[in-house]
């Protein structure tokens, strides 16, 4: 299939959790593990979904989501947001970004997958879960 | 031939007579006194005290000099005396109801009691009776040397007449300071003198009419061949000395000691108002006689100021001379103690005290020797008061500025007289009115009077007067000319004096308490109770509630007297005026208005004064309304501030509290949520089954790491809130330092770190709680396994002791903590965002804070160690904070 996701998150045990359901539905995950330099990852990685914490070190997810929205390469890229913190806010404030899907942790890994491929396929995820 | 010697021995023996008669009047006036004591001819003769050598032995040489002028020296007090003997009634009615103890007191009590105007009466009151003390001196001095010319030096015969004097004054004069002043030992011993000089007086006489001229009849033969006759009298200076006599009479201050202060009985001046002015005209029959006889009998160029006693002397009557010399002598003594007293009094009360009290600071009324400094600063006075007089004769001595100064003093006193019956008989009349007349008053007499008197001015002034204006000539001020300087300087000082008064009072508005005085003094008559002092008693009660409504509000003044009536057994608003109650009342009011209006306002109605009440009610109302104005108006203000202030402050407190609270649940959620989500991922990777057993082992691993840290976390949290609640209890024992710190290392596991004992601090015992301190050991030690970045960490753990005090620090060789971030790391949930998690909750150094501020001791990041550096510092007996 060759599709591909790039993975910014910072939490070594969620890392390879997601890594391992997402591979073994055959994906290719890529992987970033701070803020900084995540924009250039996503350009240099280009990949069909991204997965982007918000809790990261150096810079926050937002500030990136905010800058992949901006910068006009590809508007439409989808994203996929993940929280710990799972405040109403924190979710109006993704969506006015342009977030694709916000998804707060703790998540069951079939929705994960379910997401990560609507969001590849070009298919609306149900609602945010 | 009476010499020196015996003249001098006996001058000593009348002194000591003197002394004896003070001694046994003292002392029986102290054992509740005899008649003759408190009689009104005590009295009567006391007031003689206005004849003094200068009448003694001038008025014979004002005779020999001007003919009958001599007599407005008596016209004026008889004129007093008989017509306006309720002006003196009032003066002492007022100074025993006001405790008044000089006219320098009289004058500041009315006006507000101003020490101002002390001040600067008594100052006049020096200036004008210093020349006069010194005239006294001379006189004796002078009389000494008639006797017995071989004498000696006339200077030390003045000098040992005025430390007699002072002695005696201070020892009769000092001896009792009680309220009322008065001095009975003195008063008996004048009377005394003035007996003494009557007859001297009158025993020269009648052996000048009988014993030298032969009969009436020969005697006024005598007078009409003298020159004596041909004198013309002057009507102005006639005018001018009986009004100025009569001004002196009230104004000077021996007089207004002996006639005002030292009364005994109001009704003794109803027989004074007759008897006084009797004496005066028995002292003065035989004046003329003497002076005429004595111009026939003696060589021409004989001084006629020594008549009285050089006239007997030339005549070989040597006891006669004696006894003249005696009368001179107690002439000149009576005026000097008197004056001494009142002079002392006035200066001591009014200058020497308020200096000592302000330099004493506001403790000197409270140490309780005020009394010790009151009769020693008197004492002072006296010895000054005779020292200045002894000082002005020897500058002035024998020349005609000392003869003529007399009236010239005469003329100072009388500056008084205006503030004086201006005080007593208008209600109008302000202090700045009285301070503004005296001193135009004193100016005046003093640039055409006294300066001129003792020559100081050039002649070009005198002259042309200053700068050549010829209207301000001191002798003939506005062009006014050919009129004696006396008459000149009178007319125009008073005249100035009372129109600076009378003007200045109309345009300047009396304070509070100048408005009770007055009406204390111009209504002296209408307050009932003949100057028995303070009766406290028939109060009227609604008067004082209608007085307390205005100060105190109505409301609380009703509820004072209700409680008060209620005490006292009645039902209602109007409690018995009790002197509790009035007491109780007055120190409500001080609240208010201070301590003595709320006194002088409620003795002025606790005294049944009907007239006062209307004036007390007005000043009552002027300070109650700007009173009630101004608090109302402040409290008003503080309460919105207090208000504004307490929900500006609850606001941000609220406010901060929520920023808090949403972070710190932003903060766990994230800290829980995290280990979970690995946690439910990996569960369903397992429950899905299927997988390899290496990743099987693998993943429940991660699941059982993630729940412990969750357990940690969870312990943690609780932990905290203990602590910060305050609900931990501490468990403190003698734990040895060394040993804590081996167990904190093993069970923290060092991992991949190598931990260092450096040496220093060994068998440093604690009293603490040893499982909350080694908890605090233990995470700073996992922090350095968990955030020390170095190659090989290190971390090396030094203890050192600095007096009760002991201080471990944990140094690690990493890259430290960002200066910017050093005041963050003690805050819950702070973990650097520059370190990537190894698993922390961001708690541990939180929780390190509370422990140490339970245990009374510390926890800091020590910046500049080379790698990260905690100190945790202790004192060895330390207090812990366990509730």
């Amino acid at each position: 299939m060759g599709r591909s996701v790039l993975l910014i998150e910072d939490e070594p045990n969620i890392i390879e959790a997601i890594s391992f359901l997402l591979e073994r539905d055959g994906w290719t995950v890529r992987l970033h593990t701070e803020g900084e330099g995540a924009v250039e990852a996503v350009a240099a990685a280009s990949p069909d979904v991204v997965v982007l914490d918000v809790m990261l070190p150096g810079r926050s997810g937002f500030d990136i989501l905010k800058e992949l929205r901006q910068g006009a390469a590809r508007p439409d890229l989808p994203v996929l947001m993940l929280t710990a913190r799972g405040q109403t806010k924190d979710r109006e404030l993704a969506h006015s970004y342009g977030v694709s899907c916000f998804m707060t942790k703790p998540f069951s890994n079939a929705q994960m997958l379910q997401t990560v491929r609507d969001l590849a396929e070009g298919r609306a995820p149900p609602a945010d879960p | 031939m009476v010499t020196f010697n015996i003249l001098v021995t006996v001058a000593v023996a009348y002194v000591v007579a003197l002394f004896v008669i003070a001694f046994y009047a003292d002392r029986s006036a102290r054992r509740g006194g005899n008649k003759w004591l408190r009689s009104p001819l005590t009295y009567t003769l006391s007031l003689s005290v206005y004849c003094t050598a200068w009448t003694f032995y001038g008025a014979v040489g004002n005779a020999a000099r001007s003919g009958l002028e001599y007599l407005t020296i008596y016209l004026g007090p008889t004129l007093v005396f008989f017509a306006f003997w309720v002006l003196l009634r009032k003066l002492v009615r007022i100074g025993r109801a006001e405790r008044i103890t000089s006219i320098a007191d009289l004058i500041s009590s009315r006006f507000g009691k101003s020490t101002g105007l002390a001040v600067l009466v008594t100052s006049l009151a020096v200036m004008g009776t210093t020349p006069y003390i010194a005239l006294q001196l001379q006189s004796v001095a002078l009389s000494f040397a008639a006797f017995a010319p071989e004498g000696g030096d006339v200077n030390a015969t003045a000098l040992w007449v005025a430390a007699g004097l002072a002695l005696f004054t201070i020892l009769f004069g000092t001896r009792n300071l009680d309220a009322n002043e008065r001095h009975h030992g003195v008063v008996t011993a004048i009377a005394v003198e003035a007996v003494v000089k009557l007859v001297a007086l009158l025993a020269v006489g009648m052996f000048v009419v009988w014993g030298v001229s032969g009969g009436l009849s020969d005697t006024l033969q005598i007078i009409e061949s003298s020159p004596v006759a041909e004198w013309q009298p002057d009507a102005g200076r006639w005018v001018g000395m009986t009004f100025l006599s009569a001004a002196a009479v009230i104004c000077l201050p021996r007089m207004f000691q002996v006639m005002v202060v030292e009364n005994e009985d109001e009704r003794h001046l109803t027989v004074a108002s007759w008897a006084f002015p009797l004496y005066l005209l028995l002292i003065s029959l035989f004046v003329l006689p003497i002076a005429a006889v004595g111009l026939a009998v003696l060589p021409e160029g004989a001084n006629p100021d020594l008549f009285v006693v050089t006239l007997p002397l030339a005549l070989d009557q040597e006891m006669l001379a004696m006894l003249a010399f005696l009368g001179g002598f107690s002439s000149a003594t009576s005026m000097v103690i008197v004056a001494a007293i009142a002079l002392s009094t006035m200066v001591s009360n009014h200058i020497v005290l308020p200096l000592w009290l302000s330099l004493q600071g506001p403790r000197a009324t409270v140490s309780g020797d005020v009394r010790g400094v009151m009769i020693l600063s008197r004492r002072l006075s006296i010895g000054a008061v005779l020292a200045l007089g002894y000082a002005y004769f020897r500058v002035t001595g024998g020349t005609a500025a000392l003869a003529s100064i007399g009236l010239v003093s005469f003329a100072g006193v009388a500056q008084i007289m205006p503030a004086l019956l201006g005080g007593l008989y208008w209600r109008g009349a302000t202090r700045r009115g009285a301070l503004a007349g005296l001193i135009v008053g004193f100016a005046v007499w003093g640039y055409t009077l006294f300066v001129p008197a003792i020559g100081l001015l050039p002649a070009t002034i005198m002259e042309a007067g200053p700068l050549g204006l010829a209207w301000l000539r001191p002798q003939a001020l506005f062009g006014m000319t050919g009129v004696d300087p006396l008459v000149h300087s009178i007319f125009w000082s008073i005249a100035l004096n009372s129109v600076a008064f009378l003007a200045v009072s109309l345009v300047t508005f009396p304070s509070p308490i100048e408005r009770l005085q007055s009406a204390a003094f111009v209504h002296v008559f209408e307050r009932g109770g003949g100057g028995a002092g303070y009766v406290g008693g028939v109060a009227e009660t609604e008067d004082l509630l209608v007085m307390a409504q205005r100060l105190l509000g109505a409301r609380e003044a009703q509820a004072l007297f209700q409680g008060a009536a209620a005490e006292q057994g009645k039902t209602g608003y109007l409690p018995d005026p009790s002197p509790e109650f009035v007491a109780l009342l007055e120190r409500e009011l001080a609240g208010s208005v201070g301590a003595a209006t709320a006194h002088a306002m409620v003795r002025q109605i606790d005294g049944n004064a009907s007239v006062s009440v209307q004036d007390l009610l007005a000043v009552a109302d002027e300070s109650a309304q700007m009173l009630e104005y101004s608090s109302q108006l402040e409290a008003k203000s503080k309460e919105l501030e207090q208000t504004a202030r307490q929900l500006r402050d609850a606001n941000e407190k609220l406010t901060a509290l929520s920023v808090q609270k949403d972070d710190f649940l932003s903060q766990i959620s994230h800290e829980l949520r995290t280990p979970m989500t690995s946690i439910r991922s990996f569960s369903e990777f397992l429950m899905e089954g299927g997988m390899k057993a290496a990743d099987r082992v693998r993943y429940s691993n991660i699941i059982h790491d993630e729940s412990i840290r969750l357990t940690r976390l969870l312990d943690d949290l609780l932990d905290l809130s203990f602590l910060e609640s305050g609900q931990v209890v501490l468990n403190a024992q003698v734990t040895a330092l060394d040993a804590l710190l081996e167990r904190a290392v093993s069970s923290a596991g060092v991992g991949g770190l190598a931990v260092t004992r450096a040496p220093g601090g060994e068998g440093v015992m604690l009293r603490t709680d040893s499982d909350r301190l080694s908890q605090v050991f233990i995470n700073l030690i996992s922090n350095a396994q968990k955030y020390c970045d170095a190659e090989t960490p290190e971390l090396v753990i030094s203890v050192r002791r600095s007096g009760d005090q002991v201080d471990i620090d944990f140094v690690d060789n990493g890259s430290g903590i960002p200066r910017d971030q050093e005041s963050l790391i003690f805050e819950k949930f702070s973990r650097l965002s520059d370190h990537s998690s190894a698993g922390s909750a961001g708690l541990g150094l939180a929780i390190c804070r509370e422990v140490m501020a339970r245990l009374g001791g510390t926890v800091h990041y020590v910046p500049g160690q080379g790698g990260a550096a905690f100190r945790v510092s202790l004192p060895l007996e330390p207090e812990m904070v366990a509730v």
